[in-house]
Formats: C-alpha cells, structure tokens, sequence
C-alpha cells in the first residue's frame, strides 16, 4: 500500500440502452483525465492540483454534466456548481450558481485561497470571477442541442430529470492521494435538467457531495437528495474515523445502508492509496488509477 | 425521556456586556423558549416547533437572523436557513434572500413544496413570492446596531470574526464597543416531542462585512443543522470551524458509530475545534440536552418535561480561551 492515486467519475445512473458510441466516448474522455492526473501525480504536483486539473478538463468536454455541457434550468439556461476540498487542514472552496464562468472548479479554488470564505454564489461569485480575472464566455457556450433536447423531452414529460428513460449526463468529480499522502476530491456539475432557478444540489455542499480529509477524499454523484440527507460524502470518512473501518468496507457498507430509496454513486482513495467505488444505481461512469500500475474504466 | 427544546442566539459573546445589551436578548430567549415549551405541551411535532421559534428568534431585532441580521460589505442583508426532519432526514435550506421576513419558513417550504433541497438568490425570491410568503423591504431588516457593526468592520478593514488574527488595538477597543453583541450570532433550535421525533432549524443573516454572495455553514445539512433518529444539533459560531468539522453531523455520527452518550458527542466537534469558534445545542430521542461551546459565551436557553429549563449566556462547562 501507499502511493498514489486516482479516480474520476462521470455520473451515476447510466442509461442501459446508452448507445455504445456514446458509452465509449465517455470512457475514452475517462481515460484521457486518468492520464493526464496520472502524469500530474508522476511529476509530484500535490492532489489538490491535480483534482483541479482533471475536473477542469472534465468541465471543458461537453460530454458530461459540468462546464460546457452542463444541463439546463427550467429557463433553458445553465447554472453551474462545483467545491474543491483540501484534505490536510480541511480547506474547501465551493462555488453555485456560476453563468459565465467557463472552468468553475477554478473558481472554486480561487474562493478557497483568495477569499476569506468557503462558499460563494450567484452574482458574488460572478463578481468574484470578473475581479480575480478568471476566463469568462457567454451563457450560450455551456450549451449544448443534446441538452436543448432533452430538456425539451423533460418538459414534456413534466419532470425533474432523474429518470432513466431521459438519460441525463452527469456530475464530474475527481478523488486524488498524492505521494505525500494527501487527500483531495473535487466535483462539478450543472445540476439537475429542468431545475428550478437558484436550486442548488449535493455537489457544492461539503459532507454531502464532497469531502476530503486526513484519512480519505470523496466525491459523489447521483439524486442529490438522497446524497444530502445521507451526508453521503462525509458518512465514508465517518466510518472510516469512528467505526474504524478500511475504505472498501466504508464505501460498501455507506451504499448499502445510508441511501435508503435513494440511488448515488461515489468514488473514493484513501490516504494510503487504495481506491474504492460503489454506487446502487445502473452503472456509474468511472475510471481510476493507482501507482502499482493498476488501471480501469468502466460504466457497469 | 418526554420532550426536549434547546435554542441559541449565537455563540462567541464577549466577556462582559453592558445591561441593555444583555437584558433584551435574556427576554428574547425567555420568551422564544416559552414559546417552545407551550407548543410541546400541546403536542406539536418537533418540526413545527423548532420553525415556529426558529421564527420568533428571526423576528427579534437583537439577534443575528431575520430582522437584526447582520449586514454585507454593500450594507445590505443576505439571509440564509435549514431545517431538518430527524424521522424522514427530509430537509430545506436557502441562502442569499433578502426581502423574505421569514427564512426558515421559506427553507420549510422548499422542503415541503419542491422537488429541491436548497434554494438560492434570485430563485428562492422567486419562489417566496409564487408561494405568497410574507415580505418586506429590505430595509425592514437593518438595524442601528448592524449599521455601527458594518461600519466599525470595515474600519477594522476585517470580515468580523477572526479570532485568530491579532487585531489592531483601535479595531479592539472598536470591537468591545460594539454593544458587546455576539459577533458570530446565528439562531437555532432543536425539539424532541413526546413521541420521540427530532428536528433541527438554524437561521442567520451570516457574517458581518461579508461579500456578497457567501454562504456560511448555517444552510449546510450536516455542518450547521443536522436531524436524525438519534438525535438534532443546531451549530453557531465561526463558518469556516463548522463546515471543515461538518459539526452537526459528526455529534450523531460519534453517537452512532462511538455510541458516545449526547454529552460526550457534542462536546469533541466542540473541542476539536479551534478555541472561540463553535457552539451548539443538541437534544437526543431519550430528552437529553447539551449546550456546549468553546467560545467565552453563547446565548441559550433549554427545557425538559421534568420541568428543568435553563437561560443563560456565560459560564461554560468546557475549556474555553480567548
């Protein structure tokens, strides 16, 4: 054991009858973030830049639900969150509501070192953008005719969408220990299609979608309901801590026992590089990587 | 066991304060915890309670929530609150409202009335005004007091609240002067009801001088407000110790998986946290309270149906430095 380590995720809740096109090209865009995090991890960049680097590609692919490519509000616009959590002293910076800001997990970032809060929204953060200079675009580059259809599909259906007969993509996130032993997790998403204005999911809120910490680093995806009120992300850490159990017996026995109806997903690594998933939906997107050489992508 | 209510009006009061600073918030207490102990005696389930005097805390001008919130760097108010269920772990929350007189009933109604949890900005006005709740100006919620404290803060140059940063003397004596009022007030209230049902409610203007757009602990379930089976838990003092701690959470976490009493729960995320940044009360299925904080006071005040109630600012039981 020790080394590092590395997982991403791409949704939990897979379409079975995803068209194998699209499944590859999600597993391909996988593979590519694995890699670029492995090189960033050989080259001892420490985890909390590398979850920022792969979320950030993550968020520039318009294949999966954050960044460009995020799903849309029920005004058809896009609205974006993400949190990036520090494992050492705890450190976060999460960030809702974002419009124009094309990397959001940076901006998260930069509201965890520049700012003296953890959280910033709406046209704070907007403004917060605009003063720290970040790269900013017009709503419409976020988005894509795939979800312009599907959230006309949603309307007509009337619904939320978490519902496999109007696949959504979903929510990015990335789980890092680097070298030193340091924990990062960092996620980012667009949020439900066909949301109301202003809701704000699971991903931003630490303990819920996200949580990094001495011992591991998590990040999760699925109904965001059910991932707040299990405290999904930081219930891994919380077994983990004073129930003493290892990270596969935690992430299993969190699945298993804290979803109730719910469905969700997550990836997690601990600090002494084991990597570790679970979700009780159809399929999570999700790819890792250890240092002993170990890889793998996969949906089912 | 029987039922159980704890409320606080935040933690992190200064040592001393000047009679009409103190009187005024004593009576407010007084009076939102009768307010709760009637509501349980005529067997009101605990959800409702703690909205119900999570709604008294806001209405009162003296406490950081609701009107008497505390303003941000443009001098305006940006409120947030949540509210959990224990039995179901149903929740609500918003953030960034500014014309909602009530925001823990609208945090209710996001629970109630929408597929979400957490509603912000501009959607959550949105909504207030679809679901017809009362509002008002936003100059309805400034008062005197807040505008002295946003004053004296950007004097001070300082988001009012780092106790660990050594202050410049003039912003000390500033500080001091500022009516000795809590710096880091937020309200909450945690009720079991006789048939055993928990609920959790915390409510805040948020953090003096602060930018506009941020987002404290006190909507975030699992960090500010947190309910289950086990028990409920309303946190207050500084946001950054409360989200990094996920402090409600853990104190069921340790109850559960430590199987710690809700004594010994409550106070280690209250220990483990850096000296003057956190409070909480917390009340368990069985009727127990706690009230523990590591800051020089906290206003609170509890009740049991064996008849103990309890209203107090100072005297903590656990270490506490300055």
């Amino acid at each position: 054991m020790g080394g590092w380590a590395i997982a991403v995720h791409g949704g939990a809740g897979v379409d079975p009858n995803l068209p194998k096109e699209r499944q590859e090209e999600g597993m391909r865009l996988l593979g590519r973030c694995v890699d670029v995090g492995i090189s960033a991890l050989r080259s001892n960049i420490p985890a909390i830049d590398v979850v920022e680097l792969v979320v950030r590609e993550l968020e520039t692919d318009p294949l999966f639900n954050s960044g460009r490519g995020s799903v849309l509000t029920e005004n058809g616009t896009v609205e974006m969150e993400a949190i990036i959590m520090d494992g050492p002293k705890r450190r976060c910076g999460a960030v809702s509501g974002l419009t124009t800001v094309k990397n959001p997990i940076s901006l998260a970032r930069l509201v965890m070192d520049k700012s003296p809060h953890s959280y910033l929204a709406f046209s704070g953060a907007e403004e917060f953008a605009e003063k720290q200079g970040v790269e900013l675009v017009d709503n419409e580059y976020f988005i894509t005719e795939n979800n312009v259809a599907m959230l006309k599909l949603a309307k007509e259906a009337n619904s939320i969408v978490f519902d496999y007969r109007i696949p959504a993509p979903g929510t990015v996130g990335c789980a890092v220990v680097d070298k030193e032993g340091r924990c990062a997790a960092a996620t980012s998403t667009g949020g439900l299609m066909n949301k109301m204005r202003g809701r704000i999911g699971d991903s931003p809120l630490i303990g819920c979608g996200t949580y990094a910490c001495e011992l591991c680093g998590v990040s999760c995806t699925g109904e965001g309901e059910a991932i707040i009120r299990s405290t999904l992300a930081r219930e891994v850490a919380a077994v983990m801590e004073y129930k003493g159990l290892n990270l596969h017996e935690a992430v299993d026995f969190v699945i298993r026992n804290r979803l109730d109806e719910g469905k969700a997903g997550l990836i997690a690594l601990s600090k002494k590089g084991e990597v570790a998933c679970g979700f009780n939906t159809t399929g999570m997107f999700r790819g890792c990587a250890t240092e002993d050489g170990f890889m793998e992508v996969g949906i089912w | 066991m029987g039922w159980a209510i704890a409320l606080h009006g935040g933690a992190g009061v200064p040592l001393s304060m000047p009679p009409e600073n103190r009187l005024p918030r004593e009576a407010g207490l007084r009076h939102c915890l009768d307010v709760g102990i009637a509501a349980l005696k005529s067997h009101m389930h605990a959800l409702d309670v703690v909205e119900l005097v999570v709604r008294e805390l806001e209405n009162f001008p003296h406490f950081n929530a609701g009107k008497g919130s505390v303003l941000n760097t443009l001098g305006t108010v940006e409120m947030e609150a949540s509210i959990m269920d224990g039995k179901t772990k149903k929740c609500g929350a918003v953030s960034g409202l500014t014309t909602v007189v009530n925001p823990i009933s609208l945090a209710r109604l996001v629970m109630d009335k929408t597929p979400h949890i957490y509603l912000a900005f501009h959607g959550a006005e949105a909504f207030a005004r679809e679901q017809g709740v009362e509002t008002a100006d936003p100059t309805h919620f400034i008062t005197p007091e807040n505008i002295e404290r946003l004053q004296q803060a950007k004097e001070a140059n300082r988001v009012q609240i780092d106790y660990t940063q050594p202050m410049p003397r003039e912003a000390k004596k500033n500080a001091a002067i500022a009516n000795g009022d809590s710096q880091t007030g937020t309200v909450g209230c945690v009720a079991v009801d006789s048939e055993g049902n928990l609920a959790s409610a915390t409510s805040t203007g948020g953090l003096v001088n602060k930018m506009v757009g941020r987002i404290g602990d006190s909507p975030i379930i699992g960090a500010g407000t947190y309910a289950n089976h086990l028990c409920a838990v309303s946190a207050t003092g500084r946001g950054e110790a409360i989200l990094r701690g996920t402090v409600a959470r853990d104190v069921a976490a340790l109850m559960e998986f430590k199987g710690l009493s809700l004594k010994e729960a409550a106070a280690y995320p209250v220990d483990q946290a850096p000296p003057g940044t956190v409070g909480l009360v917390a009340v368990s299925s069985t009727g127990e309270v706690t009230m523990p904080f590591n800051t020089p006071g906290m206003f609170r005040a509890c009740a049991t149906e064996d008849g103990y109630s309890e209203i107090s600012i100072w005297d903590s039981p656990i270490k506490v430095s300055n």
